[in-house]
C-alpha cells in the first residue's frame, strides 16, 4: 500500500526495470546518455536540488492534472498515451531577436540538461518531490535574444483535439496558456523540463517538453509547450481567466493567502500513504531564499 | 397482479437487515483495497471522496422510495430507515477521514475551514443535519416523539441532501458533470415533494 522511501535512492534503486530496458532515445539530451546505457544516465545532479527522498515513477506518472486528457487525476495516464510528441517544434516569437519555429532538437542544442530534484506543490493542498530533467529556461531565452521592451513570457500547449479527449469540454479557454514575469522566466531555478527519472518525459507530465517552476502552485508548470511569446503587457493565462479570484498571474505557494475555497497552510505529501504526516506549506515552496528577492516590495496578498 | 404487486410480494419476506449487509459491501470493497494496495497514490483522498459520494448516495437511495411508491406503486418504506442509517453511516465515516486523515486534526485549521469555506459549511450543515435523524431513527424515539413531530424533524433531510450536494459540486474546480447531475437528482426529488405539497387541496 505504501510506496516505499529510500533516503538516498540511486537511479537503479529509483527506476522500473522495464523502462531502463525500454530507453528510447525520444530527445537529442536523452539520446547521447542512453547511448551510453543506464550507468552513464546519471545525470549532473544540478543546484538547488532538495535532499528530500523523490516520489516514486508510479507516484508521479499516475497522478496527474492534465485537463486535456480528462478532469479524473488518472485520465492523463489513460488517454494522454496516444499523443504524437515526435516531431516537435516550438514557435518562439513576439520580441526576441531571433524568433521562428524551432524543431525540439534545435531548442535542447547546446543546453545543459542536469536533474533538478524539486518540491512540487499543487494549488490542491498536495506535493510531491519530483526528480525532474532540464536545462534552465534562460539558456533558451538567452540564445534566441531577448529584446529590452519584453517584460514578460507568455507560454501555450498544444491543442489537438483528435488527440485530447478532454478539450471536448470546455472546461478551460482552450489552449492552455500560462506566463511568467520575465524576471521569473530568467531565474536559475525555472527550467524547460524533458524528463524525470533520466527517462523522456512521459506523455502525462508534459511530454516532450515542459516548464518547471518549484516555486508557484504547479498548474504555473505549463506541459507540452508550443509557443513562446516574449510580450510586453501582461499575457493570458488560464486558470486566471478561468477563475480571477481563485488563482492570481503569479501564483506564488503562500501558505498565509488561502484559496477562497480552501486554506493553503499546510499540504498532504503523496506517497506517504494513509497515515503520512500533514506538512506545513513553506513560503515560496521553500526556495524563499532564491526568489523571495523577486518580489520585494510587492503585496502579496494583492498579487496572489 | 401488477409488476409492483409482484415486487411487493417477493420483498415481503425480506427483513431489513439485508440492507444493511448490503449497505455494508462498499466499505469492504474500499477496506479491501486499502489493503491489496487498490486505492492509488493518495489513498487519503480516494477514501474521503470515496465515503463521500457513498453517503450522498444513499441519500439520494432514500429520498426516492416515496416517489418510487407514489408513482410505481412498489414499496420500498420499509427498507428506508436502513438505507437512512447507512447514509449517516458513510457520511460519519467521511467526516472521520477528513479530521483525523486529511486534516490530521489541526484544529485551527479544522476550525478556520468551518467558518471560512463555504463548501465545507455546506458539508458540515449537512452533517450536522442529519446527526438527529439517525438519533431519532429508533421506534422508541418515533413513539416518545409523536408522528407529527417526528416527521417534522425528518423534513431535514431536503435541506440536508441538498447541503450534501451543493457541498460536491462546490469543491471541484471547474465544473465536471458528475456533480452537477448529483445536485440536479437531489432537487428534482425534493421539487418533487414541494409540487405534492403544494397541489395538496388544503
Amino acid at each position: 500500500m505504501r510506496h516505499p522511501r529510500k533516503t538516498d535512492p540511486t537511479w537503479a534503486d529509483v527506476t522500473p526495470k522495464p523502462l531502463w530496458l525500454n530507453r528510447r532515445a525520444l530527445i537529442a539530451g536523452a539520446a547521447a546518455l542512453a547511448a551510453a546505457g543506464p550507468a552513464a544516465a546519471r545525470l549532473p545532479k544540478g543546484r538547488f536540488s532538495t535532499d528530500e527522498a523523490p516520489n516514486s515513477w508510479d507516484d508521479i506518472t499516475s497522478y496527474n492534472n492534465f485537463y486535456e486528457f480528462g478532469l479524473d487525476k488518472g485520465d492523463p495516464k489513460r488517454n494522454a498515451q496516444r499523443l504524437t510528441t515526435d516531431p516537435w517544434s516550438i514557435v518562439i516569437d513576439g520580441l526576441v531577436d531571433r524568433p521562428g519555429t524551432y524543431d525540439l532538437a534545435d531548442v535542447l542544442k547546446d543546453q545543459p540538461l542536469e536533474e533538478r530534484i524539486y518540491r512540487f506543490r499543487c494549488v490542491e493542498a498536495w506535493s510531491m518531490v519530483i526528480p525532474w530533467v532540464g536545462f534552465e529556461l534562460q539558456g533558451l531565452l538567452n540564445r534566441v535574444g531577448v529584446q529590452p521592451g519584453a517584460k514578460y513570457v507568455a507560454f501555450e500547449t498544444l491543442l489537438r483535439p483528435d488527440e485530447m479527449p478532454g478539450v471536448a469540454r470546455r472546461v478551460l479557454d482552450w489552449p492552455y496558456r500560462e506566463g511568467l514575469r520575465l524576471d521569473e522566466a530568467m531565474h536559475p531555478l525555472t527550467i524547460l523540463a524533458t524528463g524525470l527519472y533520466s527517462e523522456p518525459m512521459p506523455k502525462q507530465n508534459g511530454a516532450p517538453i515542459r516548464l518547471v517552476v518549484p516555486w508557484k502552485y504547479g498548474f504555473k508548470s505549463i506541459k507540452s509547450i508550443i509557443r513562446i511569446t516574449l510580450t510586453e503587457t501582461q499575457p493570458f493565462t488560464s486558470w486566471n481567466d478561468a477563475a480571477p479570484r481563485e488563482y492570481g498571474f503569479y501564483s506564488n505557494v503562500n501558505p498565509e493567502v488561502s484559496h477562497p475555497r480552501w486554506s493553503q497552510a499546510s499540504e498532504r505529501r503523496i506517497g506517504d500513504g494513509l497515515f503520512g504526516r500533514r506538512r506545513d506549506t513553506l513560503m515560496f515552496n521553500g526556495y524563499g531564499d532564491e526568489v523571495a528577492g523577486l518580489y520585494a516590495g510587492m503585496d502579496l496578498r494583492a498579487n496572489y | 397482479m401488477t409488476v409492483a404487486a409482484a415486487i411487493n410480494g417477493a420483498l415481503r419476506p425480506v427483513p431489513p437487515a439485508v440492507v444493511y449487509v448490503l449497505g455494508v459491501l462498499p466499505a469492504l470493497w474500499l477496506v479491501m483495497l486499502l489493503f491489496a494496495g487498490g486505492l492509488g497514490v493518495d489513498p487519503v483522498r480516494r477514501l474521503e471522496q470515496d465515503l463521500g459520494l457513498y453517503a450522498l448516495q444513499f441519500l439520494i437511495a432514500g429520498l426516492c422510495i416515496t416517489p418510487l411508491r407514489r408513482l410505481t406503486g412498489i414499496n420500498l418504506i420499509r427498507f428506508r430507515r436502513a438505507v437512512g442509517l447507512i447514509a449517516f453511516g458513510y457520511a460519519a465515516l467521511h467526516v472521520a477521514v477528513w479530521v483525523a486523515l486529511d486534516l490530521q486534526f489541526r484544529w485551527a485549521e479544522i476550525g478556520a475551514a468551518l467558518v471560512k469555506r463555504p463548501y465545507i459549511v455546506a458539508g458540515a450543515a449537512a452533517f450536522l443535519m442529519l446527526v438527529p435523524l439517525a438519533w431519532t431513527s429508533t421506534d422508541s424515539a418515533m413513539r416518545r416523539m409523536g408522528a407529527a413531530a417526528w416527521r417534522r424533524l425528518h423534513l431535514l433531510v431536503y435541506p440536508a441532501a441538498l447541503a450534501a450536494a451543493v457541498h460536491y459540486v462546490w469543491l471541484v474546480k471547474r465544473w465536471p458533470i458528475e456533480p452537477i447531475l448529483y445536485l440536479a437528482a437531489v432537487a428534482a426529488l425534493v421539487g418533487l415533494r414541494v409540487l405534492w405539497r403544494a397541489r395538496r387541496p388544503a
